[in-house]
């Protein structure tokens, strides 16, 4: 063979790594990538939003009142005048940033606890596990309540507040997952071949789990953004002149047969961007699905 | 199996014991009192408030006073209603709640599985992207913009369903079950679908398809099982969620449920009802919560028979 | 599997098609057949005892179920007799002599006599009750004593059956507007072997109030009562005027979600409203033949100032930002027309009694106020927090003046909400810069508003004491020969409350419901008060749009 050729066969057989797999796998599923622009696109929207919105989002026009769209306002405006554009994309900063740093608390408490207490086993497992019911029978509406009232109302407490109830069905799912794969062949090769527990944790348990994880995680941030909806609702949440998409939705959803732009909109843009992380995240399972890439 | 869920029920009670002893001193750090009224309340009669209602005692002699009417199952006077106890509360908001749950789960269950499965059989085509897209309605759409615009297009343009209510015209139960469950449809369709996927590309699915089994035998006999089992480890927390996801979804459509009294309740300092009703949701999570263990055991053979041979 | 799924919606789809066909008629039109009045009444009631309830849902439940020595005519306002068929008032003014109905019955059959009054009060003004609203009998001769257990014998203080029919009282001062107090809920009688039979008289939990239990003495009975759904009354057959009465029941709604009692009226499920949402009202008052009715009601909305607090401890300032705001302004965009701008604590009109307007919207002469408190063009402006409890309707006019006073003064105001016990409870505490308010009167007289801000007055919440102001409304204006004289002390004292500008007035309520157009009888009226016994409905007034 000549030394070209030698190069192909060489080539062809490369190993590519997990990761690099999954991605390939992901471009070819069309929905996910278009969620994934449709984010990235958003994303990008909401950091520059202070550069580019084209009102000051406090201005009021109270004599205009609540307008439908028009040249002067594409998206139409509130109640006291103001641009719904321009609060839809303050908002939206809002609304990302508590959806994504919420999610990731929850994740990392979620799964490193639902995996130790899945491995483990025994004891270990129930004090934990038990931990876990307690503070999910705990009346999360108090908690938060309570959370934000005797500690003041600010963004970080409820990130933090958010996240530390969203973190147990994670755990729980993470466990349940841990258990089943803890049977598996490959499992029990790694503890004979002498693996310290945080290794086995760590390198083959949570990557096998994460099918599950990840598909729960992209289901998490959605949760999570519509919790943040339902406590400005309650008024607990995000606080005026602040806005974030569920405040707006709220206020929308009360006088939605009269100006019903100004549910639409901030709905729309909610909606595509849960869409769009629900999209990206059945791609990212699939993708990432070691098992199913036997086929 | 029995020594499974006997020391599950004996982990309860201290679960439950921190529960109400967490909730009782949480409380009353919120500041406000049951008794705070737009039109200030002279000292002394403020006094006579706190003293029948044992709010002139000191917390802890508070504390053990409500644990030993608890041992006789009282749950106490509602701070709000003065007449009513608690218990009575609870009896008259829970099977609204639960009714409602429970439709609703059944709506989140039937969505959620037929278009999980569905999607799992062929994936990454129509029959994957159509039907995940209308369970997936359900979470892009809080109940908060979704009850408004069904009570819109089914109550108030087409007249066909009664706006609220619960049990006082034909057929409001509709509307507050679809809203309810729509977002745990997304969810059961989404565990449903990744469980199926995985199952299906297991080993004895081969088998049995190289045995010569009809497809739909090779689903419904031998992947479903394995496929269900996120969907029942969900079940309990799912069903938790809809108790106490409720209150938005009573609001709307004016339902006497327990959710709803349940949050008036914390606006409202009623101590006893926060407390009765913590305790009596936590029970029943509890309970769930075991339930749907033992399930999702029963139906992962290792597991069983590892639970067997306990 | 696919085809599956299609046929199962279809099955859902026609099952709902078959149940459209099945809806039958509205309340409404079932209610004016059978004479029922499906009323919205906003929250479920906390309960039926009157010494114990507080909030307008029970008292309007309460009206219909007992009655008092008097009763308001909701064309005029006037007393007229309800228990007590007439009464003499002493030249003296300090003793009334009330003479009660013979024919006056419990709905159990038995009489009422002078003594229920007797021991109803003792029970109202008794320290162990609790009763937050026992202050109502205060002008009894000793009563503030007992209430506060300073005595402990109840007959020092100023009430005696003389006979069976006969009921005296005594007072502290001559009290012009104590017969209007006759008609709240809070001075009504009681059946006494009814609540004895329950349990101790002054607990406040016992099932006296269950339907089975209950024995009231007004134009209705209570007939049924389901917890959160509705509270069901029927007509009496032992109350003494059943004759005038038309209505043959009253069914009330605990609608707190104000967007979906609209709706319920809309589809003919209510006959009236308890109010309505802020952006209908254009859309109804667009209407021809309008359900929409809007009138005065007896109440201020206003913000509270802690005047030891800086930069509120200047009275300059204070007054800067009361002119600075549009108050015009805002009810004719906000509110959409549907208050009254407010430029005092006492509603005008109130009784014949017109406030002094002590200022007026200037954003000139604010300006200079401002800057000569040290604050020129809002330079070195600590800021300042509004405090109001969790509403979208106190949102609203808490966004919109927020941005009033940033363009006039060039100053930030913070916005906190809180939900309800928690601002109660900072209100209570002074633990607040300027909160929001609301009071509603009590009974139609501008002292009721006045005494909020007496020094020691349990509602001031602003820190104002001004000893002369005290003077005024505690002294001389029960002392007044006349009307008119009184009026002119109350608005000497008025006058020197604005200027001290304590509170920030912004309008002065007005009561808006949707109430069907079959429903009769049921006259706008500033104290909001509604006279069951006058109401009736009218078949042939039916269709609404």
């Amino acid at each position: 063979m000549t030394t070209p050729e030698i190069n192909d066969v060489a080539q062809a057989e490369q190993g590519t790594s997990l990761w690099r797999d999954a991605w390939l796998r992901l471009r070819r599923n069309r929905l996910a990538v278009l969620g994934l622009t449709v984010l990235l696109l958003f994303i990008f929207i909401a950091a520059v939003t202070p550069w580019i919105a084209p009102y000051d989002y406090a201005q009021q026009d109270l004599e205009l009142g609540a307008a439908p769209p028009s040249a002067a306002h594409w998206l139409g405006t509130d109640i006291f005048g103001r641009d719904l554009l321009t609060q839809i994309m303050f908002g939206g900063r809002i609304s990302l940033a508590v959806g994504f740093i919420a999610t990731a608390v929850a994740l990392l408490i979620g799964v490193t606890w639902g995996a130790i207490a899945g491995y483990m086993g025994g004891r270990v497992d129930a004090v934990m596990m038990r931990l876990v019911d307690i503070i999910y029978a705990l009346p999360f509406m108090i908690f938060i309540v309570l959370l934000m009232v005797v500690f003041g109302r600010n963004m970080l407490l409820l990130f933090l507040a958010i996240g530390a109830v969203e973190w147990l069905t994670m755990a729980r799912i993470m466990r349940s997952q841990v258990q089943s794969l803890r049977q598996q062949e490959f499992v029990e090769a790694a503890i004979s071949l002498g693996l310290p527990t945080a290794a086995i944790i760590r390198r083959h348990l949570i990557p096998n789990a994460l099918g599950p994880i990840i598909v729960y995680t992209t289901l998490t941030i959605p949760s999570v953004m519509l919790l943040e909806a339902f406590l400005s609702f309650l008024g607990l949440g995000v606080q005026p002149p602040e806005t974030s998409w569920g405040l707006l939705i709220s206020y929308g959803a009360e006088s939605m047969e009269e100006y019903p732009w100004l549910l639409v909109f901030p709905g729309l843009a909610l909606t595509l961007t849960l869409f769009s992380l629900n999209f990206l995240g059945d791609g990212l399972r699939d993708a990432l699905d070691v098992r199913g890439a036997k086929d | 199996m029995w020594r499974f869920i006997g020391s599950r029920l004996l982990q309860a009670i201290p679960v439950l014991l921190v529960v109400i002893t967490v909730t009782f001193f949480l409380i009353r750090v919120a500041p406000g009192g049951p008794f705070d009224s737009e039109k200030a309340v002279v000292p002394e009669v403020k006094a006579a408030l706190e003293a029948q209602y044992r709010l002139n005692l000191t917390l802890f002699q508070q504390y053990t006073a409500y644990l030993g009417d608890l041992s006789h199952g009282d749950l106490g006077p509602s701070f709000k209603y003065p007449g009513r106890s608690v218990n009575e509360l609870i009896a008259a908001g829970f099977p609204v709640t639960a009714e409602l749950a429970l439709y609703a789960l059944l709506v989140a269950l039937v969505i959620g599985v037929i278009a999980g499965v569905l999607a799992s059989l062929k994936p990454n085509t129509a029959q994957d992207y159509i039907p995940m897209s209308v369970a997936m309605i359900g979470i892009c759409m809080p109940s908060l913009l979704l009850g408004p615009i069904l009570i819109l297009v089914f109550g108030v343009y087409l007249d066909w369903l009664p706006v609220s209510g619960w049990g006082d015209s034909p057929g409001d139960k509709v509307l507050p079950a679809i809203t309810l469950g729509a977002a745990y449809a997304a969810y059961i369709a989404r565990l449903s679908r990744a469980g199926m996927l995985e199952v299906m590309s297991q080993d004895y699915i081969r088998t049995a398809r190289a045995k010569g089994l009809p497809e739909w035998q090779v689903v419904s006999r031998h992947a479903l099982r394995g496929g269900m089992i996120p969907v029942v480890a969900f079940l309990g927390p799912a069903f938790a969620g809809l108790l106490s996801g409720s209150f938005v979804v009573e609001t709307i459509f004016q339902i006497p449920g327990l959710g709803r009294f349940y949050v008036q309740a914390a606006f409202n300092r009623d101590y006893t009802m926060i407390l009765g009703s913590t305790v009596f949701l936590a029970t029943l999570i509890v309970v769930f919560n075991l339930l749907s263990d033992i399930l999702a055991a029963w139906m992962n053979p290792r597991l069983r028979n590892q639970l067997r041979a306990q | 599997m696919r085809f599956g799924v299609l046929k199962f919606l279809c099955i859902v789809l026609t099952c709902l098609a078959l149940l459209a066909c099945g809806r039958g008629e509205s309340n409404v039109v079932q209610g004016n057949r059978d004479g029922i009045l499906h009323f919205g009444n906003g929250a479920e009631p906390q309960g039926l005892d009157p010494h114990v309830v507080t909030g307008i849902p029970e008292s309007l439940i309460i009206n219909a179920l007992f009655e008092g020595l008097t009763v308001k005519n909701p064309h005029t306002l006037e007393s007229e007799p309800g228990v007590a068929q007439r009464w003499d008032i002493s030249d003296d003014g300090l003793t009334i002599t009330f003479h009660l109905n013979p024919q006056a019955k419990w709905s159990n059959g038995d009489l009422m006599t002078a003594e229920d009054y007797v021991w109803s009060w003792w029970r109202a003004l008794n320290p162990a009750m609790g009763n937050q609203y026992g202050y109502m009998l205060y002008p009894l001769k000793n009563a503030e004593d007992f209430a506060t257990g300073k005595i402990q014998d109840f007959s020092d203080v100023g009430v005696k059956a003389v006979d069976e029919h006969t009921l005296q009282v005594k007072l502290n001062t001559p009290t012009p507007y104590f017969i209007q107090l006759m008609d709240h809920h809070s001075t009504f009688a009681l059946h006494r072997p009814t609540i004895e039979k329950h349990g101790k008289a002054t607990d406040r939990f016992t099932p006296w109030t269950r339907v089975e239990n209950i024995v009231s003495n007004g134009a209705f009975r209570l007939k049924d009562w389901q917890l959160n759904r509705r509270l069901s009354v029927e007509k009496s057959d032992t109350y003494w005027d059943r004759d005038r009465v038309k209505l043959n029941g009253i069914v009330f709604y605990p609608t707190e979600n104000i967007a979906s009692e609209e709706r319920m009226f809309r589809v003919e499920q209510l006959h009236y409203t308890q109010t309505i949402p802020l952006e209908k009202i254009p859309v109804y008052r667009a209407m021809e033949d309008s359900p929409y009715a809007n009138a005065p009601y007896l109440g201020t909305y206003y913000y509270l100032l802690n005047i030891n607090e800086p930069p509120l401890d200047d009275v300059r300032v204070r007054q800067a930002l009361s002119m600075a705001l549009d108050r015009e302004r805002l009810n004719n965009t906000v509110l959409h027309k549907s208050n009254v701008p407010a430029y005092s604590i006492t509603p005008p009109g109130t009784l014949g009694y017109w406030p002094p307007k002590v200022f007026d919207h200037n954003i000139e002469a604010a300006r200079k106020l401002l800057a000569e408190a040290g604050y020129p063009d809002g330079k070195g402006w600590p800021g300042l927090e509004l405090t109001y409890n969790t509403s979208e309707s106190h949102l609203k006019i808490a966004v919109a003046l927020q941005q009033m006073w940033k363009d006039a003064l060039n100053i930030d105001i913070t916005l906190t909400n809180q939900e309800w016990k928690v601002y109660l409870d900072s209100v209570d505490q002074m633990d607040f810069q300027m909160a929001r308010r609301g009071w509603i009167g009590d009974y139609v007289d501008p002292n009721n508003f006045l005494d909020l801000f007496l020094c020691d007055g349990g509602n001031n919440s602003t820190g104002f004491c001004d000893p002369d102001y005290d003077k005024l409304i505690q002294h001389q204006a029960p002392q007044a020969k006349s009307r008119a004289e009184r009026y002119a002390i109350f608005h000497q004292a008025e006058t020197r409350l604005m200027e001290q500008m304590p509170i920030i007035p912004i309008y002065t309520y007005t009561s808006n419901h949707l109430i069907h157009p079959s429903v009769q009888g049921l006259p706008p009226n500033l104290m909001d008060y509604v006279n069951f016994r006058y109401i009736w409905l009218d078949k042939n007034q039916e269709v609404v749009e």
